[in-house]
């Protein structure tokens, strides 16, 4: 009777245990996720403000594979590609993607887990000839390439 | 609005191509229309990219993507007859999604 009881409650605790882990387990899934949308940093007018909303401004990074186009006939649709050689810059969590002269440089952030490879591919507006910026958090840091795009709208070229 | 969103995932070696086309206006609030007047802003906010369920990719755009939204991730694996969806909500709470197989 007795270590029938013990059994029981032996049971009992180790069903409670097994919530409990499994709660902890799922965890770690939130935590890469961008919660919220970065609301501040969408809402910057400079490229400047942007940068330090993320809290610093980047370092250079060879690990950044940033593809644009060198002339955009069409500024409305411009595909960006942002590929990391994860060789060089491990680790990165999240990317963003800013078109310097934009009314509000930042275009779009990416939270990317680990079972996922960093490599994002869109199309962005930009607004006229400027920079385009890449840039990747890794690790809390953050790091970017940037490249220029000439935007030839009305057709006289750049 | 299953519609809305055309998906293809391809599995390339060990890697899966994942490539997503929305139709949305994408507006950015700036423009106006024949008449002067503003065009409100609509755009996609969020668009998340899922693997069997679980959340693979989340992406926050803001007004400066495309209309008509091209994202394109590649995942890690993933055997041929996986399921990945892509959902998007946009600023007015308009909600999009799409779903297909791994092949």
């Amino acid at each position: 009777m007795k270590s029938q009881r013990f059994r029981g409650v032996t049971r009992r605790t180790l069903l409670g245990m097994g919530s409990v882990t499994a709660f902890v387990a799922a965890l770690p899934s939130q935590v890469w996720a961008l919660a919220t949308r970065p609301a501040p940093a969408f809402g910057a007018t400079d490229v400047d403000t942007v940068f330090s909303v993320l809290g610093s401004t980047p370092k250079h990074s060879d690990g950044i594979v940033f593809s644009v186009p060198d002339i955009a006939e069409n500024g409305a649709v411009v595909p960006v590609k942002i590929e990391i050689d994860d060789t060089v810059l491990p680790g990165v969590s999240k990317l963003y993607v800013l078109v310097e002269k934009n009314p509000n440089p930042l275009a779009a952030v990416f939270g990317v887990p680990e079972n996922t490879r960093p490599y994002v591919e869109t199309r962005v507006k930009v607004a006229q000839t400027c920079q385009l910026y890449a840039v990747a958090e890794a690790d809390g840091q953050l790091f970017m390439v940037s490249r220029e795009t000439k935007v030839t709208l009305g057709g006289c070229g750049g | 609005m299953a519609s809305r969103i055309r998906i293809r995932a391809q599995l390339k070696g060990d890697e899966c191509e994942v490539k997503a086309l929305m139709r949305h206006p994408m507006e950015t609030g700036l423009r106006k229309d024949q008449l002067g007047d503003p065009i409100p802003a609509r755009f996609i906010e969020e668009v998340t990219v899922s693997h069997n369920g679980s959340t693979v990719l989340a992406a926050f755009w803001g007004a400066a993507v495309s209309a008509n939204p091209f994202l394109g991730t590649r995942l890690q694996g993933g055997p041929v007859g996986d399921t990945v969806n892509v959902s998007w909500r946009d600023n007015l709470g308009e909600t999009g999604e799409g779903e297909t197989k791994i092949r």
